[in-house]
């Protein structure tokens, strides 16, 4: 499934948000989540499946001003 | 308050909390790269710092930009509190004043309690205030400018019209005079970011700023002499020798 992460194109392999984190190495990380400029807390990356073209935003804590 | 961005080390940002006595610290949500852990390092170091975490939504241009980085900032640094930043002017950074309103009646009625950054227009404080916001942050010149105090009249205004409203002056000071300057007016504290960031030696500024918000806040408490156009001699003119 072709999605979009952070701005760039990836192939994602499972089904779901966790399993998307788990692929790209946060899935312990102190991340938030938003699909489709829509937030997505963590309780619900289990069941929140993802489809084709979704745009996935993966943060984390910065510097700030 | 001060922020955590622009220092030359993690090391030099540390010492610059240490000698400023900030009990706020401002941090950002941005994009964790591939598989790295900045995001994860970062928060250690500010962890470490043992002030309160106040998250912004820096950058953002629309409402809903705000709104969705406000709701994943709460998630991860656990805070109801926010920096509310919706960004009108991509030049001067100054803040959309209607999508401000609106993203802040969204977000308080969402549960955060919002620290708008603002400007010194009392129209649009006022309406703030009546949202709910508990904390005022207008603007002394635009970010990053070290500019001081721009309208120091309107400043002054705001202060008066809302007295009991706790008000920090976020953006624009760049010399500790700046920031003694604000609190004289009136004003509860100062945000502070590049102008400690960026100076030569980021520590010793940041203590020179506590110091002047210090000086400030006591010379406003000391209630300060009114200004006047006319000189009026300190020294007694009685008893001075005829010669």
């Amino acid at each position: 499934m072709k999605i979009v992460v952070n701005g760039e194109p990836l192939e994602a392999f499972g089904k779901t948000l966790a399993d998307l984190l788990d692929q790209v190495g946060h899935g312990s990380s102190k991340v938030a989540t938003a699909v489709n400029e829509t937030f997505v807390p963590a309780d619900r990356r289990e069941t929140h499946t993802l489809a084709t073209g979704d745009r996935v935003e993966i943060v984390a804590p910065r510097q700030g001003g | 308050m001060l922020g955590t961005a622009q220092y030359p080390s993690p090391a030099v940002l540390a010492d610059a909390f240490r000698r400023s006595g900030a009990g706020v610290a401002t941090v950002s949500v941005r994009r964790e790269a591939g598989s790295g852990n900045a995001g994860q390092d970062f928060w250690a170091l500010v962890q470490e710092l043992g002030v309160d975490i106040l998250p912004n939504t820096a950058g953002c241009h629309s409402v809903r930009e705000a709104v969705t980085t406000a709701q994943m900032a709460r998630e991860l640094f656990d805070t109801r509190w926010l920096k509310l930043e919706v960004i009108g002017h991509a030049d001067t950074l100054q803040p959309d004043p209607f999508g401000l309103i609106e993203a802040t009646r969204v977000l308080i009625e969402d549960g955060f309690k919002v620290f708008p950054y603002c400007t010194e227009d009392l129209v649009l404080c006022g309406r703030l205030l009546d949202l709910g916001c508990e904390v005022l942050m207008p603007w002394a010149a635009p970010i990053g400018t070290g500019l001081g105090l721009n309208n120091e009249y309107g400043l002054r205004s705001l202060r008066a019209h809302f007295p009991d409203v706790a008000m920090v002056i976020d953006a624009g000071l760049g010399k500790p005079s700046h920031a003694a300057s604000a609190m004289e007016l009136g004003y509860d504290a100062v945000l502070l970011n590049t102008a400690v960031a960026r100076a030569g030696d980021p520590a010793a500024m940041a203590e020179a700023f506590a110091r002047a918000v210090e000086a400030g806040a006591l010379a406003y408490s000391a209630d300060p002499m009114d200004p006047r156009d006319m000189a009026a001699p300190s020294t007694p003119i009685v008893g001075k020798a005829i010669l």
